[in-house]
């Protein structure tokens, strides 16, 4: 059998007992097998049993991303990983705080702009605005290429959150 | 009497006895006195003293190899923990079952840069299959339980287990968790029935079947080498084992067709080469197995049957993936070939061997032992038959004589044979074998060695006096890093960059200083002498032989070429330019 050798971009999820070390393990086996990371997000759901939830989007061949699931799947915390992108429909989340700062048209026109995507305004002083805006990556890279020119000093991104659709849990 | 409080240590000691723990490999140090103590005031449990920790762990190593136990360590804090890593990593590649308890400073200092304080979590995590801190007292009996269902269990492995000095002191209650389910880690033992189906099938109706295996059916235990003897004496196929499946398939079976590999046999790999089938049993398609990924086994169809998912299509993309325990999917296996009365086609499997006899005609493992130059194959060969009839542990070091080793003993059954396969770890010979010693007492335990690796941990020469494991140290001496030297000769025209030892020490002497005994052999009229001696004697032996210096080891696939460009010999290495491609591997 011959592998395929085409990138593919992955959404996978991950739950893991939300206990010391965790995190560095899965970090690890990335950067210790080269596998990429394009975003990471973690934070406890289950607090009563202790589970986090880890979403993690990466890349690379089929036979690399079957590597990447069946590395996670034999960390000793992981209690289950579920790809969501092959595993069928799932919707994608990120959120993003974008600082733009300036004056005069340049200032009316982020407001115009942000309106469009409906970021919202969560700080603003006279000279500068924070944006919080929720929506796929792509929107998120749009919102934040259109804000160069109108003076974008600091942005800070979650990273991807995913669920799948349907009535079923992970 | 239940609830009575224990101290850490206590409990630790307890958890090891639970757990059938009977020796511990280890060295004292500011981070672990409680345990030490706790030792000291106890005698379930035998402790063998070390000389320096990464000894400790291939003690352990060797222990657990020819055991099916878990082998268990204690180290202290700081520095007895980074000397262990090299030990943790070499049990990890070859999925050995460990549980390596090392000592850490209090908690309150932790993150201090107190004195002897290492992150060991941090710098183990890479190495060891699952590591604990234990942090709080009640968390310690649970841990230590699991560290041992984890390190057994699916594909064995290392356990570390951090144990700041003040949760050793501190008070809390036991209890014996060793029977509890782990809430996530839980292997596949078996496979679906049809999974099994398409697999008999697939075998009954193959061409050119060869069974391929490895270090899995050894760790799955006796019965699954077993299971396999009987499978493949049914099909009637060939079979081939890897460096760490060596002994799972009766070496001297006349269906075995020796060691596949870089140093394998010509038959084994052209026949994985030639294979219109080839069934993996826990083995896990390495790079010294495959050579040359795109022209690995062109045309077969490949069932691979491993407990870690993770093994499969990862340098090799396989047909049918069946994940689950060696032993009990062989049994699957075997029931379900009986019970619909399957059978390989008589006249197709004719063919096929005849094929491989043609092969076996090259008769590629021949050497010529002319004159009174020992060669180092001829040193091996005589060592495997006087030693063949015994009880006997066989343990290796790292280079040609290890490769020499595989080729030329042969293990029928499992468990015999120690060697650092997947980390190739210079220096594990010696301590693995004093492991095995310990675990069996009677037994003849020999270390095949090279001058070089010997070197790396003669410390532990002390240590086998000490715990009184009488095992013999057999030393192809060429003086050279053999297999270094070898390497630059073929791929770095003989350019021996820094791989002849000069200043060796005197072996014999060595020997006597260390309160072993030394023996020597410079003629191949003396070989069998000093073995015959070397058996004899009940103490530590070293058995210094001096073997043809310039010797390599064939057959060779070099790296980055495929099974049929194999080097057979000397007049071989002439053709081989050896590919820049070839040159960047390892
Ligand atoms: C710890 C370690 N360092 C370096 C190597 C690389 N290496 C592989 S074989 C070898 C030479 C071994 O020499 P010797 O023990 O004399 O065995 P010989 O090949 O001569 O039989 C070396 C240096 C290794 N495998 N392990
Ligand atoms: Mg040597």
């Amino acid at each position: 059998m011959v592998a395929d050798s085409t990138i593919e971009r992955h959404t996978i999820a991950v739950l893991v007992d939300n206990e010391a070390g965790v995190l560095a393990r899965v970090i690890g086996l990335f950067s210790g097998r080269g596998y990429n990371i394009e975003s990471l997000t973690v934070a406890e759901i289950d607090v009563a049993d202790a589970i986090s939830r880890i979403t993690v989007v990466t890349s690379g061949t089929p036979q690399i991303i079957e590597q990447i699931k069946a590395q996670l799947d034999r960390l000793v915390p992981v209690h289950r990983v579920v790809d969501l992108t092959a595993e069928g429909a799932s919707v994608e989340r990120e959120l993003a705080l974008v600082k733009v700062a300036g004056k005069g048209n340049k200032r009316v026109e982020a407001l115009r702009i942000a309106d469009i995507f409906r970021a919202r305004a969560i700080d603003s002083t006279h000279d500068s605005f924070v944006f919080e805006i929720s929506g796929a990556t792509e929107k998120l890279n749009a919102f934040i290429d259109l804000m160069v020119p109108l003076g974008l000093v600091d942005v800070s991104r979650t990273g991807v959150v995913a669920i799948a659709r349907g009535k079923s849990a992970l | 009497m239940a609830d009575r409080k224990l101290t850490g240590s206590e409990m630790i000691i307890k958890a090891l006895v639970n757990e059938g723990v009977d020796t511990v490999f280890g060295y004292p140090g500011g981070a672990v006195l409680p345990i030490y103590d706790a030792i000291f005031q106890q005698n379930q449990l035998k402790h063998v003293l070390v000389r320096q920790e990464g000894g400790a762990v291939h003690m352990a190593e060797g222990y657990a190899r020819s055991t099916g136990k878990v082998g268990c360590v204690l180290v202290t804090s700081g520095p007895g923990a980074t000397n262990a890593v090299t030990g943790l990593t070499d049990a990890l590649m070859d999925s050995i079952p460990l549980v390596c308890l090392t000592g850490q400073v209090p908690t309150h200092m932790i993150g201090n840069d107190a004195f002897q304080e290492a992150d060991t979590t941090g710098i183990t995590r890479p190495c060891t299959k699952h590591n604990y801190l234990v942090k709080d007292i009640a968390d310690l009996p649970r841990i230590m339980h699991e560290a041992f269902y984890v390190a057994r269990s699916g594909r064995p492995g290392p356990v570390v287990i951090d144990l700041p000095k003040d949760i050793q002191m501190a008070l809390g209650t036991y209890k014996d968790l060793s029977q509890v389910e782990h809430k996530t880690y839980r292997p596949r033992m078996k496979a679906e029935k049809t999974e099994i189906e398409k697999a008999v099938a697939m075998i009954a109706a193959a061409k050119k079947p060869l069974f391929y295996c490895g270090g899995g059916v050894i760790n799955s235990g006796l019965k699954a080498s077993k299971q396999l003897d009987r499978l493949i004496k049914l099909t009637g196929a060939p079979v081939t084992l890897t460096l760490m499946g060596l002994g799972a398939y009766p070496g001297t079976d006349k269906q075995f067709l020796g060691m596949l590999g870089m140093h394998g046999t010509y038959e084994a790999n052209l026949a994985m080469h030639d294979a219109d089938l080839i069934v993996a049993v826990g083995s896990r398609f390495d790079d010294r197995v495959t050579g040359r990924l795109n022209a690995f086994a062109p045309n077969s169809k490949k069932i691979h049957i491993d407990i870690d998912p993770s093994s499969i299509n990862k340098n090799v993309m396989v047909d049918l993936p069946i994940v689950g325990d060696v032993g009990t999917i062989l049994d699957q296996m075997l029931r379900v070939w009986k019970a619909k009365g399957l059978k390989t086609n008589p006249k197709v499997m004719k063919a096929w061997w005849k094929q491989i006899d043609g092969w076996r005609q090259r008769d590629c493992l021949k050497y010529n032992q002319t004159g009174s130059v020992i060669k180092p194959q001829y040193a091996i060969e005589r060592l495997y038959e006087a030693t063949k009839d015994r009880d006997c542990y066989i343990t290796t070091e790292v280079g040609q004589h290890q490769m020499w080793a595989a080729q030329y003993y042969k293990f029928n059954e499992p468990k015999r044979w120690m060697t650092s396969g997947g980390l190739g770890t210079m220096g594990y010979g010696l301590p693995a074998a004093i492991g095995v010693q310990v675990a069996h007492p009677e037994a003849l335990v020999v270390d095949i060695s090279g001058e070089a690796s010997f070197l790396m941990n003669m410390q532990e020469m002390s240590t086998a006096v000490q715990c009184g494991a009488p095992v013999k140290v057999f030393i192809t001496n060429n003086q050279y890093m053999g297999m270094v030297r070898q390497w630059q000769e073929l791929m770095h025209g003989s350019r021996y960059s820094e791989s002849y030892t000069d200043a060796l020490p005197d072996l014999v002497k060595l020997a006597e200083a260390c309160h072993w005994v030394g023996l020597r052999a410079t003629k191949a009229e003396e070989v069998d002498d000093v073995i015959q001696e070397m058996i004899s004697i009940d103490r530590p032996v070293i058995a210094d032989i001096w073997v043809d210096q310039k010797e390599n080891c064939f057959p060779m696939i070099p790296s980055g070429a495929a099974h049929n460009e194999m080097l057979l010999g000397p007049d071989d290495e002439a053709q081989q330019s050896g590919s820049e491609e070839g040159m960047v591997l390892v």
